[in-house]
């Protein structure tokens, strides 16, 4: 029958009028629209849900929210699966797929169950113990059998191509639970005009007071809640978030929050989750108190719940639990099996270790414990230790409570620890462990309903005064305030295995057997038995399992301690965090005005930086890369080629300290220089490392424009910046960066003035001029350099005519039987003349390494200069060269490393290493540079070029890197 | 004798998703002026504390980083000697979100307080919108002017779509 | 963590970069000798406690001195590095 496990007229969190098909294991099922797929298996009289971490134990439903550690299952949609999410927290919609995991074979047959017979051999530290030896079995056969055998879930292997969200957001206080207190809390925050962000797990807010109900000013708590609820919503300074858990504290009043935006829904175009940055100027942790179980023999079958799971469950969700035993050693069980029998439930016996001098309407057995249970795939009976014996009563559902753990986790994220309250039996939050957050209600040990309503307005009152905030006039409502004890029975002890931690199946034995062991630290023997350590994190066995180490350990309680409390509070999935970064969200794409033409011209195209270059720009019949990079390096030395390097940094730097700025970041000096001309510039780290290369053009007098390297751009703003505001603030000299205004394009070649000639009337400039142009009435920048070794020149227009520009002079270099050019050919063509790039200046070569140590001006000081100068940085250094094959037709690797030729390729016998090659269509092989020991007086010596990597050994001639026209005449007429 | 069109920053706008968007907005020239230490430029010009606009003729001046505001609507006045003034008409690619969930949209993208309270229009700030830089314009209750580099324009509506996209697709939850 | 920029105000540090201790605003003379600068460039307090360090807020531009403390993350003050400008070079 379908729900037949549904009270009539319960469960206000489900619409009874909108039934709701799911599967389970395939299986179909009805619930209703509100469900979780736990309270609707349990409506439909489910009580196996999965299977236990180790020794695949049948497991069912404890709770009602998060903290559950059983209710794992599989969601799958669309071919994906997303494993260990927590039937509990996962609602039902039409059509879900929901699957039970870690078994073999079906759910209530489970192949592995045999483990279960096994146990006396998976005591804790069973794997250090028994796959110790021999050594070679662990990685072949070992850890593969473990790997196959353990584990929880299993993932799709595809990519999540679901939607995710992150986003920030800002408020005076936020309040984290809207159970009583948060509700009290908020309400008192926002009549006094703070901007409040209330955020709770549920779908719907109210915590403690959607489950059993308590009377709340004249009325059904929950009714209450709504009401409060309603006003909040109604108010422009609150927000609301329902399905968000706050995960995680961090520094200055910082919070994560996992928002479940749509996982209640079948896949659409809302993302499925949002990873929220709150930053709040105060906080109020009133998450509440988690009930922990009592461990006693065989309390994991389907059927056994925590207390407040089954009250959770009746009270959201109608479900029945039928005959009833609770085992309690405090005041709220006692409650809980009073409001039941007056709800109609039968309790088949009440069961506490206390005296107790009650009568009650069901049988109360004092003084008493629960020492077993039966039923393989679901609780049959209990059996029960009193004075007069044992008794085995029959029952469909055992309610445990063993007391309450104040949640106070997100407090402790900060390294704050707790403090014991014997009180309570439980850890409990000091103030101040997390700076602006006060925890309030349960969460802070005020186990009542009014309690809690009081403690939730003044701290919000507290926090309002500190915002500087006046505190409204407003009533706390009257509510039930009875008070609550507890005796402390953390371990029933009858022999048989009685479990701790559900999840990652841990016992009382194993805890006894790690102190045993001398793993007697509390982090120690969490990591020994792997107590807490699910997804669960030990929300419901930490205090127990300490508890009973302390126990064995003799230790106490205090002096024990818990373990560290990190976040996340709940499993956050990683692609929430990291929403956005797939695909083009991973980096910005920065695309040259060229990029159209360049990308129709069927360029491949490589990212340097974030930019997007072509390769090379393959013609009809060019088959390889190589083909198409060759002709281009002989076109542009035979004929014109154009390229676009709008990508190199451009900073403006004007001032009538302009020059006197530039001398002293540059090495060499820039001041001498005169308007119209430009000067190619080194610029040092402090530590006298080569950090950067580029031109500098005086523009005017007090006008210069510097170019950086491509990669480069970014830190040599941000090293300009600190030089000038860490030591001459005071001078007249302002920076900002014109790489974005301006579209630049190498034309190079001995027909480049030709191609230069078609853009207008242009000034002749000498080689290293640079002056103001106009071209077809826009203004641009002309400057004669060269990257190449030909006749070049560099031409500039506002970057909104770039596009039209490249595809003239593109246009027009084919015409001269010239062409564009890429990357590739670039790069031979600099290598051909021993230009460096940051392939050599790799931050670890001085000026003189690469042969630039005459522009350290000795006439004025510089950013890096003292460093350059040290003793150590001219000796035994190694030295920019170039590198060609004995061999002709052989070919050279960047990265290879250089020996003398009869020597190994040890490091001992290194001598240096590649950083730059290229096929030199222009030379007729492969060219290299490299940084060789004392390389400069080397120059004719055979060395042998070794690359491991590639198993590449080629004997090398050492000469002078600039291989190609070494006294430049070509570039400067 | 050659004759260059020019091509606009951004293509593919407006968009437009559950009451947001996005257009592309021409700001006009735009150039960028920092004082010199110790001038003083009110006689010229109202140059805008941090974090703000201030109108300059029919233009607006605005706050954009240490030192530097950008005149953007008309052009520059003669400042020699009182502040580096840099031509930026083509460095940026400028966008108007509009719409009554545009705080929504930015949360996904800003690390900026950009409640109404915090960021009254009228406001500038220098800030990331998802990995680009940008300027961020208050224009209205309801309505951002944002700036970012030229070249990144594609990502920076890449970036706004996906979230413009995805607060619209909340309302059918 | 959130560093108050002096000129734009309370800013998550994902806008910032970091670049090491304020020792770096005491630049010796170029002629100060090499124990001076081998300082200057390299010795450095590993203070458990409180500390004084550089960033730059990237989108306006500023560098900022940071005094904070290593021990509880308090970020106690913020100033431009400008502050004390031209004492070298």
């Amino acid at each position: 029958m379908t729900q037949s496990h549904r009270i009539p007229g319960k469960g206000l969190m489900i619409d009874r009028t909108r039934p709701v098909r799911f599967t389970f294991d395939g299986k179909g099922y009805e619930g209703f629209a509100g469900d979780s797929v736990a309270s609707a298996l349990l409506a439909n009289g489910e009580r196996l849900i999965g299977r236990s971490f180790k020794y695949h134990r049948p497991r069912g439903v404890m709770a009602a929210g998060s903290e559950d550690p059983n209710s794992l299952i599989e969601v799958h949609e669309n071919g994906q699966q997303t494993p260990n999410v927590r039937g509990t927290m996962q609602e039902i919609f039409e059509g879900l797929d929901a699957r039970s995991q870690n078994h073999v074979g079906p759910l209530n047959f489970d192949l592995m169950a045999v483990n279960d017979l096994l146990a006396p051999f998976f005591s804790a530290g069973f794997y250090y113990k028994t796959f110790m030896w021999p050594r070679a079995f662990w990685e072949k056969l070992y850890e593969p059998a473990i790997r196959r055998a353990a584990g929880l879930g299993r993932l799709s292997g595809k990519h999540d191509m679901g939607l995710y969200e992150k986003a920030f957001a800002f408020c005076d206080l936020l309040v984290i639970g809207a159970g009583p207190a948060g509700l009290m809390a908020a309400l008192t925050a926002a009549r006094a005009g703070a901007e409040v962000i209330l955020a709770d797990e549920d779908r719907r807010m109210g915590g403690r007071l959607l489950a059993d109900q308590p009377e709340v000013d004249g009325q059904n708590g929950a009714d209450w809640a709504a009401s409060v609820v309603a006003e909040l919503a109604a108010m422009p300074n609150v927000t609301l978030m329902t399905r968000t858990t706050v995960t995680g504290v961090y520094d200055d009043g910082t919070f994560g929050a996992l928002e479940r935006v749509s996982l209640h829904r079948a896949p659409g175009e809302a993302p499925r989750e949002c990873f929220w940055r709150i930053h709040a100027k105060r906080a109020l942790l009133t998450a509440g108190a988690l009930e922990r179980p009592i461990a006693h023999p065989d309390n994991d079958r389907p059927g056994v719940m925590l207390a407040s799971g089954l009250v959770g469950q009746m009270g959201k969700f109608g479900v029945n639990p039928g005959k009833v035993v609770i085992f309690s050693n405090n005041d709220s069980g006692l409650h809980t099996a009073r409001s039941l029998t007056a709800q109609g439930i039968e309790i088949a016996a009440y069961v506490d270790p206390r005296p107790l001098p009650v009568t009650e309407e069901f049988p109360v057995y004092a003084e008493a414990e629960v020492v077993g249970t039966r039923g393989r795939l679901g609780l049959k009976d209990v059996s029960i230790r009193h004075k007069g014996g044992t008794s085995v009563i029959a029952a469909r559902t055992l309610a445990l409570s063993g007391g309450w753990n104040p949640t106070m986790h997100l407090a402790c994220h900060l390294n704050g620890r707790p403090e014991w309250s014997p009180e309570l039996a439980a850890f409990v939050a000091k103030p101040g462990m997390v700076p602006g957050m006060s925890v309030s209600g349960s969460a802070a040990g005020f186990m009542s309903t009014r309690a809690a309503l009081l403690d939730g307005h003044q701290k919000a009152a507290a926090a309002l005064i500190e915002l500087g905030l006046s505190v409204p006039e407003i009533s706390v409502p009257e509510s039930e305030d009875r008070p609550w004890a507890i005796s402390p029975l953390w371990a029933v002890d009858a022999g048989g295995r009685a479990w701790l931690d559900f999840a990652n199946d841990v016992t009382t034995k194993d805890v006894k057997l790690a102190a045993q062991e001398g793993y007697s630290s509390v982090e120690h023997m969490k990591r020994y038995t792997t107590q807490g350590m699910a997804p669960d994190q030990g929300k419901t066995s930490n205090v127990s399992a300490l508890a009973v180490l302390a126990e064995a350990t003799g230790k106490g309680i205090p002096a024990t301690g818990t373990t560290t409390y990190r976040p996340p509070f709940i499993p956050v999935s990683i692609a929430s965090m990291g929403a956005g970064g797939r695909g083009e969200g991973f980096a910005p794409q920065r695309l040259l005005t060229s990029d159209a033409k360049t990308r129709a011209m069927k360029a491949p195209m490589i990212e340097a930086g974030l930019w997007y270059r072509p390769s090379y720009f393959p013609r009809a019949g060019e088959t390889d890369w190589r083909t198409a990079a060759d002709r281009e390096v002989l076109t542009v030395r035979e004929h014109v080629g154009v390229c676009d390097v709008s990508t190199l940094g451009k900073i403006d730097v004007q001032g009538a300290d302009a020059a006197r700025f530039l001398d002293f970041v540059y090495t060499n000096t820039m001041s001498t220089l005169k308007p119209g001309r430009v000067r190619y510039g080194l610029m040092l780290r402090e530590d006298g490392m080569v950090m950067d290369d580029g031109t500098c053009a005086r523009v005017a007098e007090d006008h210069f424009v510097v170019t950086t390297t491509t990669s480069g751009a970014g830190q040599v703003m941000r090293h300009m910046d600190f030089v000038h505001q860490a030591f001459c603030a005071d001078w007249d000299v302002r920076m900002i960066s014109v790489t974005e205004a301006w579209a630049q394009f190498a034309i190079a070649g001995p027909k480049a003035k030709a191609v230069l000639a078609t853009l207008g009337e242009m000034p002749s400039l000498p080689f290293m001029g640079c002056a103001d142009v106009t071209i077809g009435g826009v203004k641009g920048r002309l400057f004669r350099i060269s990257f190449s070794g030909e006749e070049g020149y560099e031409v500039a227009v506002p970057t909104r005519f770039g596009t039209a520009l490249f595809d003239h002079l593109v246009a027009t270099a084919e015409g001269m039987e010239g062409c564009a050019y890429g990357m590739e050919a670039l790069n031979a063509l600099r290598v051909e003349k021993g230009f460096i790039t940051h392939a050599e200046i790799h931050g670890r070569v001085t000026a003189d390494d690469v042969g630039l140590g005459k522009m350290v001006s000795a006439k004025k000081d510089c950013i890096g200069k003292a460093a350059s100068q040290r003793p150590g940085l001219f000796e035994d250094r190694e030295q920019l060269v170039g590198l060609m094959p004995v061999n002709q037709g052989e070919t050279l690797s960047a990265g290879a490393h250089l020996y003398n030729e009869k020597d190994p390729a040890q490091r001992e016998f290194n001598q240096g290493y590649v950083t730059s090659v290229a096929p030199s269509p222009t030379m007729g092989c492969w060219l290299g540079l490299g940084f060789l020991k004392n390389g400069r007086a080397r120059y004719g010596e055979v060395i042998r070029l070794d690359d491991g990597l590639r198993g590449r050994k080629v004997l090398v001639e050492v000469c002078n890197p600039v291989f190609f026209d070494p006294e430049g005449g070509r570039m400067r007429d | 004798m050659i004759d260059l069109i020019a091509k606009p920053a951004v293509s593919g706008l407006p968009v437009s998703h559950g009451g947001c968007t996005l257009s592309a907005f021409d700001a006009g020239p735009v150039t960028s002026i920092a004082p010199y230490p110790g001038r003083d430029l009110s006689a010229v010009l109202p140059f805008p504390a941090p974090g703000t606009v201030s109108d300059y003729q029919s233009g607006r001046l605005i706050w954009a980083g240490r030192d530097m505001a950008f005149l953007t609507g008309v052009a520059a006045p003669d400042l020699s000697g009182l502040a580096a003034v840099t031509d930026q008409s083509d460095g940026w690619v400028w966008a108007l979100l509009e719409g009554a969930s545009v705080e929504a949209v930015l949360a996904r993208l800003c690390p900026l307080d950009l409640r109404l309270r915090s960021f009254a229009v009228g406001s500038s700030a220098r800030s990331m919108l998802q990995h680009l830089p940008i300027l961020l314009v208050r224009t209205g209750p309801e309505s951002f002017q944002i700036a970012s580099f030229r070249s990144m324009a594609g990502t920076l509506v890449h970036e706004l779509e996906i979230a413009i996209k995805g607060v619209a697709a909340r309302a059918s939850l | 963590m959130r560093i108050p920029c002096p000129c734009c105000g309370d800013r998550d540090r994902r806008e910032y970069t970091y670049y090491g201790a304020a020792d770096f605003l005491d630049r010796p003379a170029e002629d100060a000798g090499l124990e001076a600068w081998d300082n200057y460039l390299h010795l450095r307090d590993n203070p458990a406690g409180v500390t004084r360090d550089l960033w730059y807020h990237d989108p306006c531009q500023s560098w900022v001195e940071v005094e904070r403390n290593t021990v509880t993350h308090e970020v106690l003050s913020t100033r431009f590095v400008s502050a004390k400008a031209g004492a070298s070079a």
